[in-house]
């Protein structure tokens, strides 16, 4: 079938670039990835001119390795408490909170969660090492004990938090649209028969967006797990408390140079996020 | 079916596992008449951060005097200084990348601990295989101890940048408030620990730094680990085989309880991320007492000009000691004190265009004039005994160096498999701080340092 009248030489003539590109891309660094994963590849010493091919013996150390395993739970906290419930809960709240107040204020809310958003990460960790830093923190002098050094006391909390302040602005733009998508006249009925906020939310607006909680949950959930901004607050320590995968993988790639293992590391983490993405898939399709 | 051809293709490029590995040679003659040339030289120094010093003279002096050479023999050159003011981990992980994708520098300082990793890796060549005849007057000035800082597997790979070595710096305005002699000499580990909790009754005052934990990478091993392993009488590499879990190890790692455990060191400084940044600033408020260190500290970090946590009394606060055995006679070679040296390396990229002008830029790097220079005024243990001879003598703790800590010191086994025995040292030393026994740490480490090395290496 032929709908569009361009015949097949002319329709991979429109789609070749885009292939291109994919393919160079991404299907290139995606093979090349599972390739040195199945090597003993490292940055430097004989391995890295002479790299043998160890099979699946990398996976199996990875999954013996108990700082894969610490960095797997760790990475799940940090989705879980980070996106799946603060970025979401926050950003709804504040959609739902920001409906009913004045335009001018909401404006002025909205900017400063979108300001959080769309800083560059190195600001963003920059700022909030000034924050959470020992001594001279603002949070530390703020609260009255400036020796409490926040990110090593409390990294996992530290980052968590940090994300939900970083990510809130996506949840919250797209509840936005997504609740003025709920019709009026039903929470204008609800409102009648005098069902409490959480009724509404719960019976009236959420079969409404359920979509919209599922595609958001799982972009962000996506997004937070291959996070790197770990790293720059907390470098995954102390003591690897704080090491989530994209984290320890960066660690094994290039501080321990064992480009190898952690190219192997990467494909978990790529199978972790595939898992997760058809579990919500399967959700959505069930809905419809 | 598109399974199987995703699988075949892996297979077929296992197969051909020589995609990863390197394969390049040159001809050491190639542009070696050009009239005009660019060269690069990569350093781990920063104007303004950084080994500022040595950034300063290399774009100050170097570039503009040999340019200026050059051009009299009709050569326009093009000097460029590639600036970095990174963690030394980091500024090594991009040299190696660099080198590895065929780009980096002409002339590239790096750590002589890491030319072993990275002439195995084929990243660096031996010097007369890149630039041809190696011929230099400047090489009889040059000791051999120091030579072989730049030498692997018998073979030499660039040009040593010096020496060093460690001492025990304190603050004496410290002491003498803690009632201790401002000329304290330690005689064993118990003597510095008496100092410590000396020191203790001191408010806002951490006795003692004592580089732990995998934050501060190399510098846990080199101003930590080692120095206290020298002192409790074996080296980390003997007879072909690391240490693994022996008496010594243990009593290295009882060392770090007793300080850490004791309240005699901040165990949360050495979990930050710029953990040993900070140790410096403390130290140069007075705030910090011993601090284990190389003679790096006091020529570029408390120095009063240019360092980057400047003592204005510098000369007057800051003392230093030689590191004490456990206890006397107890450390290396029977030794009452121990220190550790090591040094930089420059060598010359074997990717370079210009391998002839790239030695002689070398050269000209380490001529009497140019190293004498660097030092802008101030002492350092060059690599040249000429300029040593020199310079030493206006610099009371370089000559302590020089005169007192070389001919005790020890170097670290130049071996690839080196820095993997580093990252489990530093481990075990994180264990410790973070309260784990040092039975516990040792039995751990001894596990990593299996893995890492093999069984049949472990001692």
């Amino acid at each position: 079938m032929d709908s569009s009248g361009l015949g097949v030489r002319r329709a991979v003539g429109f789609v070749a670039p885009a292939l291109l590109l994919i393919g160079v891309f991404l299907v290139f660094p995606a093979l090349w990835t599972l390739y040195i994963g199945i090597t003993d590849y490292r940055l430097t010493g004989p391995a890295a001119a002479n790299p043998r091919v160890v099979g699946v013996d990398n996976l199996v150390e990875a999954v013996r390795d108990p700082l894969f395993t610490n960095s797997v739970w760790l990475t799940a906290l940090f989705v879980l408490g980070s996106a799946v419930v603060g970025q979401n809960v926050l950003g709804f709240g504040l959609a739902w909170l920001l409906r009913t107040v004045r335009p001018g204020v909401r404006r002025l809310v909205e900017g400063l969660v979108l300001l959080s958003w769309i800083l560059p990460g190195t600001v963003v960790a920059y700022l909030w090492f000034a924050v959470l830093s020992r001594d001279t923190g603002t949070l530390g002098l703020l609260l009255g004990s400036p020796e409490t050094a926040w990110l090593v006391r409390y990294p996992m909390t530290s980052l968590i938090i940090f994300n939900v302040w970083r990510g809130t602005a996506f949840s919250m733009l797209l509840y936005t649209s997504a609740l003025a998508a709920v019709p009026p006249s039903q929470l204008e009925t609800a409102r009648l028969v005098g069902a409490s906020g959480w009724q509404t939310v719960r019976d009236v607006v959420f079969p409404h967006i359920r979509g919209h909680v599922l595609t958001n949950t799982l972009l962000i959930s996506l997004w937070t797990a291959n996070d790197f901004t770990p790293f720059l607050l907390t470098a995954g320590g102390p003591d690897h408390r704080s090491e989530v995968l994209p984290v320890l993988i960066y660690r094994q790639a290039l501080e321990s140079g064992q480009l190898g293992y952690a190219s192997a590391l990467s494909i978990l983490l790529l199978v972790g996020n595939l898992a997760i993405a058809l579990v919500y898939l399967r959700l959505l399709r069930r809905r419809a | 079916m598109r399974r199987t051809a995703g699988l075949g293709l892996l297979a077929v490029c296992g197969l051909l596992a020589g995609c990863l590995g390197q394969t390049q040679s040159g001809d050491q003659a190639r542009n070696a008449d050009a009239k005009e040339i660019t060269l690069t030289i990569v350093a781990n120094a920063v104007s303004g951060g950084k080994n500022a010093r040595g950034a300063g003279w290399l774009r100050n002096w170097v570039i503009p005097r040999f340019t200026e050479l050059q051009k009299a023999k009709g050569v326009t050159a093009t000097v460029e200084f590639e600036q970095n003011g990174a963690g030394d981990e980091d500024y090594k992980t991009k040299v190696a990348l660099d080198l590895k994708t065929g780009g980096g520098g002409d002339v590239v300082e790096i750590d002589g601990i890491w030319l072993g990793e990275f002439a195995q890796a084929g990243l660096i060549k031996p010097l007369d295989e890149v630039v041809g005849s190696t011929d230099w007057d400047g090489w009889e000035q040059i000791p051999d101890a120091v030579q072989g800082l730049g030498e692997f597997g018998g073979k030499r790979y660039g040009v040593p940048m010096g020496t060093d070595g460690r001492v025990l710096f304190f603050n004496k305005k410290l002491l003498a408030q803690a009632g201790l002699p401002v000329e304290w000499q330690p005689r064993s580990w118990q003597d510095v620990l008496d100092a410590g909790a000396e020191l203790k009754g001191l408010a806002g005052v951490t006795p003692i730094q004592l580089n732990a934990g995998t934050a501060m990478g190399e510098a846990t091993t080199m101003q930590g680990v080692l120095p206290a392993l020298a002192g409790a009488g074996r080296p980390i590499y003997e007879n072909g085989k690391w240490q693994g879990d022996s008496a010594q190890v243990k009593d290295v790692l009882e060392l770090y309880r007793k300080v850490y455990g004791g309240g005699l060191g901040d165990p949360v400084l050495q979990q930050e991320v710029k953990g040993r940044d900070r140790s410096f600033q403390l130290f140069s408020e007075n705030r910090i007492g011993i601090l284990l260190e190389s003679d790096y500290f006091w020529r570029s970090v408390v120095e009063p000009r240019n360092g980057v946590a400047r003592m204005a009394d510098r000369d007057t606060a800051v003392g230093w000691a030689l590191i004490p055995a456990r206890q006397a006679g107890a450390g290396v070679g029977g030794q009452d004190f121990v220190s550790m040296s090591g040094g930089g390396v420059r060598v010359v990229n074997p990717n370079t265009r210009y391998p002839k002008q790239a030695w002689e830029f070398l050269q000209f790097l380490n001529s009497a004039e140019a190293v004498e220079e660097s030092l802008a005024g101030t002492a350092q243990l060059t690599q040249r005994q000429d300029v040593n001879d020199k310079v030493l003598r206006g610099d009371p703790m370089l000559t302590f160096v020089s005169e007192k800590v070389l001919p005790i010191t020890r170097y670290r086994p130049g071996l690839a498999d080196y820095p993997k025995v580093s990252a489990a040292l530093q481990q075990a030393t994180a264990d410790v701080v973070a309260g784990r026994s040092p039975d516990e740490a040792a039995g751990a480490y001894r596990a990593a340092l299996v893995k890492a090395v093999g069984e049949g290496n472990v001692g």
